[in-house]
Parts: C-alpha cells; sequence; structure tokens
C-alpha cells in the first residue's frame, strides 16, 4: 500500500480523519507477515507478527485498508501469539476499514458522490474470515457492509453479478506458483463485472484489485478498478 | 508433476476450462438452491459435525460396537491395515468363492487401493457398474471427481468410447442413446457375475449393517444377483446409531447434487439368500492422521464432492491436475496427511478463499487444514531452495523499514525507466499474463512527511 497505491493510503488516511479521528502512522511498520504465513513460512511470519504487535498494542483501534492484513491479525496471530502481552487487545480492535465504519463508527453520511456503475468483489479474506457480508454457500440472513457503508455515498450505482463471491485468483504466493490458473481466475472475474455493465470494479483489498488491475492493463478490457477508500474518501 | 504444470494445460484450452468451470458452477447452484430450502441447513451442519467429531473421538469403540452387532448379524468382518491387505482379502474372498467375474460399484477406497488393476493381475475380470466409472474404466483413465467421475469429458468423447468399447452407431452421442446402450452390456455383466463390491458410505455401529447411496440402482443390482457380496470401507465410515443417519443422508445428496436425498439409499443388514455378505474395514493411513489435531478433522467427510464443486481451482484445472485419488481441497488434505512428499503441490493448489469449508456438510475447515500443511511442506524442506530464499530474503527487508523504504524507491524510480522486454523477462512469472501496476513517483510515506510540514 505504501510503495504502490499512496493514493488509496492517502484515502484511508482521509476517511478516517474526515470523520473527527486521531490517526497516526506508525513509521517503522512494514508487513503483517501474511506472504510469508500463507506461503507456509511460519517462522518468519512470527517475527512479523511479533514485529507488529510491538509497534500497533499500544493503539485504541488499529485499521488497515485490506481485509485480508486484518484476517492475518485476527484469524492466524493466534498461532505466533497466542499468550503474549497485549495480543487479545491487538486482535479485537484491529479492523479492516469499512468494517472499522460500520462496526464501530456507524457514520451516516460520507459527503461525497460517486457516480459511477460500480461492482463490488468481495475479497475472500474480508469476506469469508471477517464475514463482510453474507457468504453465498451459507443458509444464513442477507447482508453486506461493504454495501452498506459505500449506500452512504451519493450517485452511486450497483451492479449484480453472476457469481457474486467467487475468487479472483490472486491468493499471494498462488499468483505466481498457479500463475495460470490465477490469470483465468482473475479474468473471468473481470468479465464478470464488464457483463453486468460495471464501470469500476471495487473492493477492500488492494491486492485482488492489483491482480485485476494488471489483467484490465494487459487485455485492455473496458473497466478499471478502484480501492473502496478511494471512492469514500471522495476521489474521482 | 506437480499440480501447477498439470493445471497450467488445463487452462491452456480456454474453451474446454470454461466448459468444465460452468459444468461444476451448475453443480454448486443447484447444492445452493436445495440447501437454501432447509432452514434447518446450517444446524444440521453443526450436528453433523459434533456426531462425526464425537465418532472418530471414540473410533476404537465404535468400529467393535460395530463388529460384534454386524458378525450376529451373520456378516464376515476383515481387517486391513492397508491397500495391500485390503487388495490380498478380497482377492481371497474372491478366490475361495471361485469367482472370476466381478461387478463393483463406485468406491474411492478401491481406487485408493488400486484394487482394479490388482485382480486384474490376478486374472479377474472387474467392471465398474456406475456409468461414469465404466467409461473412465473402458478408456484407463482415473475418475477426475469422487461424485462425478467422468465430469471432465464431453459426450462426443463418450459416444468415441462407446463406439471403440461397445459398438455403439458411429458418430451417435445422444446421451439417451448412450445411456441405453451402457445399460444393456451392463446387464449382462451383472447377470453373469459371480461377485460384487460396493464402497460404503455409513457403517451403523448398533445395527451392525453398511449403507451405499447411489443414483444408478448399480449397487443393489450388484449385491442382489452373485451370492458374494464384498463392502470395502474406510474405518472413518461409522456412525453409532441409526437415528444419526438421517443428518447425513439429508446432507449428502443435498451438497453433492442438490438432489434431497440419493435416490437408491440402500441398507445392508444381512446377506442374500444363500449367500455371504464380508465387510473389510480398512486403515490405510487414517489412523496416522487420526492422531494429528491438526488435520484429523479431515476424516469426517462424507465424500459428498461440494468442496470440489465450488473450488474455483478444481473447476478450472480438472480433477487429475491433483495426482491423487481424490482431487479437490479434500482431497488435497487427504493426499498431503498421506504422503506430504508426493503431494506437495497440493496444498498450495488453492487461494485459501474458504468456500470449501462453508460448503462442507461436516463443517471441516479445509482452508485451514491446507494453509497448516504449507507450514509442513516447509519444516520438510519441501518448497523448493528459490522460493524459500525469496521469502526468506523479503522476510529479513521487513524487518528493516528504512532498507524496505530504499528498496520500494530504487524500484519506483528504476522500474519505470527500464526496457519494456526486461522488466517483462521470463523471470517476470507475474507478467506473463499481467502488466505490473504502475509505479507511483512517491510512496505514501513521502506524501504523509510532507503533509505534516
Amino acid at each position: 500500500m505504501n510503495e504502490l497505491y499512496p493514493k488509496a493510503s492517502m484515502a484511508t488516511l482521509k476517511v478516517l480523519e474526515n470523520l473527527g479521528l486521531d490517526v497516526e502512522y506508525p513509521m517503522n511498520q512494514t508487513c503483517c507477515g501474511q506472504p510469508m504465513a500463507n506461503s507456509g513460512c511460519y517462522l518468519e511470519a512470527k517475527e512479523l507478527a511479533k514485529r507488529f504487535l510491538k509497534i500497533f498494542k499500544d493503539y485504541d483501534y488499529i485499521v488497515a485498508p485490506s481485509g485480508s492484513c486484518v484476517a492475518m491479525v485476527r484469524v492466524n496471530y493466534a498461532q505466533f501469539l497466542e499468550g503474549e502481552e497485549g495480543f487479545e487487545h491487538l486482535k479485537n480492535n484491529t479492523y479492516e476499514l469499512v468494517e472499522f465504519l460500520h462496526d464501530v463508527i456507524k457514520p451516516t453520511t460520507m459527503n461525497v458522490s460517486f457516480s459511477y456503475r460500480v461492482g463490488i468483489h468481495n475479497s475472500c479474506h474480508g469476506h469469508r474470515e471477517l464475514g463482510m457480508a453474507s457468504m453465498s454457500e451459507r443458509n444464513l440472513p442477507e447482508f453486506s457492509k461493504i454495501k452498506k457503508i459505500l449506500s452512504l455515498v451519493d450517485d452511486i450505482e450497483f451492479v449484480t453479478l453472476r457469481r457474486n463471491d467467487e475468487c479472483c485468483g490472486f491468493g499471494g504466493i498462488f499468483s505466481v506458483t498457479q500463475e495460470a490458473v490465477s490469470v483465468a481466475m482473475g479474468t473471468d472475474r473481470v468479465n464478470d463485472h464488464i457483463n453486468a455493465k460495471a464501470e469500476v470494479i471495487t473492493g477492500i483489498d488492494m491486492s485482488c484489485l492489483m491482480h485485476m488491475q494488471g489483467i484490465i492493463d494487459r487485455q485492455k478490457l473496458p473497466i478499471k478498478t478502484m480501492h473502496i477508500a478511494q471512492i469514500l474518501a471522495g476521489e474521482l | 508433476m506437480g499440480h501447477p504444470k498439470k493445471a497450467s494445460k488445463f487452462v491452456a484450452n480456454s474453451e474446454r476450462m470454461h466448459w468444465h468451470d460452468k459444468a461444476l458452477w451448475f453443480v454448486r447452484e443447484r447444492r445452493d438452491l436445495a440447501t437454501h430450502q432447509l432452514d434447518e441447513w446450517e444446524e444440521l451442519r453443526r450436528v453433523a459435525s459434533e456426531i462425526k467429531t464425537h465418532t472418530m473421538d471414540r473410533l476404537d469403540y465404535y468400529l467393535e460396537e460395530f463388529e460384534k452387532n454386524a458378525t450376529q448379524k451373520g456378516l464376515h468382518i476383515h481387517w486391513a491395515r492397508d491397500a495391500k491387505e485390503h487388495n490380498e482379502i478380497v482377492l481371497n474372498l474372491l478366490l475361495t468363492h471361485g469367482a472370476k467375474r466381478v461387478v463393483k460399484s463406485k468406491s474411492m477406497l478401491t481406487e485408493e487401493c488400486g484394487l482394479n488393476p490388482f485382480l486384474e493381475k490376478n486374472g479377474i475380470e472387474i467392471v465398474d457398474t456406475d456409468l461414469g466409472e465404466r467409461i473412465v474404466q473402458l478408456r484407463k483413465e482415473a475418475p477426475s471427481h469422487i461424485v462425478l467421475p467422468a465430469i471432465h469429458l464431453k459426450k462426443e468423447e463418450v459416444g468415441k468410447t462407446f463406439e471403440e468399447f461397445l459398438n455403439t452407431q458411429k458418430d451417435n452421442c445422444d446421451p439417451t442413446y448412450l445411456t441405453r446402450e451402457a445399460r444393456k452390456h451392463l446387464r449382462e455383466k451383472f447377470l453373469t457375475a459371480d461377485a460384487s463390491i460396493t464402497g460404503v458410505n455409513f457403517a451403523i455401529a448398533q445395527t451392525g449393517g453398511v449403507v451405499v447411496c447411489t443414483n444408478e440402482g448399480n449397487a443393489d443390482l450388484g449385491a442382489s444377483l452373485p451370492k458374494l457380496h464384498i463392502a470395502s470401507m474406510g474405518i472413518e465410515k461409522v456412525i453409532p446409531r441409526l437415528e444419526e443417519l438421517s443428518v447425513f443422508t439429508r446432507l449428502l445428496a443435498r451438497s453433492a447434487t442438490g438432489q434431497p436425498i440419493t435416490t437408491y439409499t440402500s441398507h445392508f443388514h444381512a446377506p442374500i439368500e444363500g449367500g455371504e455378505l464380508h465387510i473389510v474395514i480398512v486403515d490405510n493411513g487414517r489412523s496416522d492422521t487420526l492422531s494429528n489435531s491438526d488435520f484429523k478433522e479431515s476424516l469426517n467427510c462424507i465424500r459428498c464432492g461440494a468442496c470440489l464443486n465450488t473450488c474455483p481451482v478444481y473447476r478450472r484445472s480438472g480433477g487429475h491436475s491433483y495426482g491423487y485419488t481424490i482431487p479437490g481441497p479434500i482431497g488435497s488434505t487427504l493426499g498431503a496427511s498421506r504422503d506430504l512428499q508426493a503431494n506437495r503441490t497440493l496444498p498450495f493448489a488453492c487461494t485459501l478463499c474458504a468456500s470449501c469449508s462453508n460448503v462442507c456438510p461436516s463443517k471441516i475447515k479445509l482452508h485451514n487444514q491446507l494453509y497448516r500443511h504449507r507450514q509442513n511442506v516447509v519444516k520438510a524442506g519441501l518448497l523448493g531452495a528459490k522460493k524459500r530464499a525469496i521469502l526468506k530474503v523479503s522476510s529479513w527487508v521487513m524487518k528493516h523499514p528504512l532498507l524496505l523504504d530504499f528498496v520500494g524507491l530504487v524500484v519506483r524510480k528504476v522500474v519505470p525507466i527500464l526496457p519494456r522486454g526486461i522488466v517483462y523477462s521470463k523471470a517476470n512469472i507475474w507478467g506473463r499474463g499481467r502488466e505490473v501496476p504502475k509505479f507511483p513517483k512517491k510512496s505514501f510515506k513521502e506524501l504523509y512527511k510532507e503533509r505534516k510540514k
């Protein structure tokens, strides 16, 4: 996010500050260790998890514009940090941006407009690990925290996808070790949005969007991706 | 050849890959429709998971209970430590009964044990009687799916296969015609068989009987005609009482194909008149899995195939790309538990999207298992030196924020001015089918610092 997507990061900051929150970005943070953990490199992941805990444990809330990083902290850190001082607090107070708005801040307006047809990509980790929306596999009441927060944006229009929560095929290390399947999945995912007449694909995970944007640029497809923070910050 | 290579071959034929993806997605949608009609669906899954977990924790007790009650009913129980023992027990039974021709209904366990080639080597004719199984048997292929064994084949290919082996009309691939021809061919096999082999979906400890679920009735016909019926089951197939059966029969068919129940749910509690019913109970590595707290939940599987149908990787890579008897998410965890070295790419044939865990009727956290298997792959030194080195170096950089900033800065400045041929060289696997992100002039940190001034 820091190196490749400063705009989405700045937008995240703007959204939080506009809501009157006191936000700090600890400069010595790097990576939560998810890529290592998903590759099976648990020793490296553990070191980065410990580092993450040290840097963030004293904040009231830890907010990240990335569902998968938050899932790493909330679901997978336990293996590395269970019993460590401050871990319970960290686990219970680390939120994905939209989730934080929805569950904690509960804004009633965003004072921004976005007059485009938008397709929501339900990134798997946010979707199924954090429970950002009802999952197509489960027989439970329908809801979507993402759609609810996006509905606060004026003039926004949503499209209906054929496969509401199919994976885009990024999958971290999967995007490289299983390059062919990964690109095929991403292409199908983008086409679902195009066929639904979406102009913009948005989501809570930049990595999924980066993967799909890479496919869009290569195949010169008539659609673009945009991190949800940028829509919420009123950026065009 | 690991999963990635075989998968990329499958993906290369885009038309076929999409056909395969759509066929399985259709089954997934039917499953959704059926499961959403039951208000108690999630409750059923919870109960199933608890019954299975309870049974697995007392497996020795329930298996002995099953043996005792089955023996009282006149069934013969055999115990096989591994595939070899299983195959030898079956062969021995066939030989002592003078059986030369055998019909078999669907059983992934006998696939796992390699029973067919073993019996053929010993002069026994063995015919798979499930239609899909028969098709792949004639083609000398393995099933590509545990419920839909020939899902990788188009009707034209089935037509060609039948033309070659069953002398059907040239270029006639009408499904009704082909099914009728298969029925004729199989009926003759049923009528002349000396013995039948079936799998087992559920063994009921309390009653000492076994239950077999099929849609074609082939298990029933096989078990009713010849005098000898051998049913092979893994140790994990036992459930405590008859009352629990309905939980599973309600879950099984809905999860598998979206049917409320399989067409045939047959209970075998005694041999046919003048016949014998033998049950072979097989371990073949299962008790090792049972003793591993990270993976024992995988034994709760009822083999519905729902995790295959929903898996976006399975749908786009085909069952044969896994190279293990059982493909898809459940096969990847079972295979990795069984032989990590041979199946080391399987835990990575997954984006950790978790859809499999959501469809699983016995609530196995499949994606968590694959996540944990990856750690064992690394522990065993099976990740591959290059990947390991890249991850080690990047982890090291991640512990040094100033160095990370510097590396980031260099990459952002240098990559945009490099010729395209260098950026998209062979080493750039990402760039084969995707553009790399456009590098911004300034990082977030730089913007953040500037703003503060």
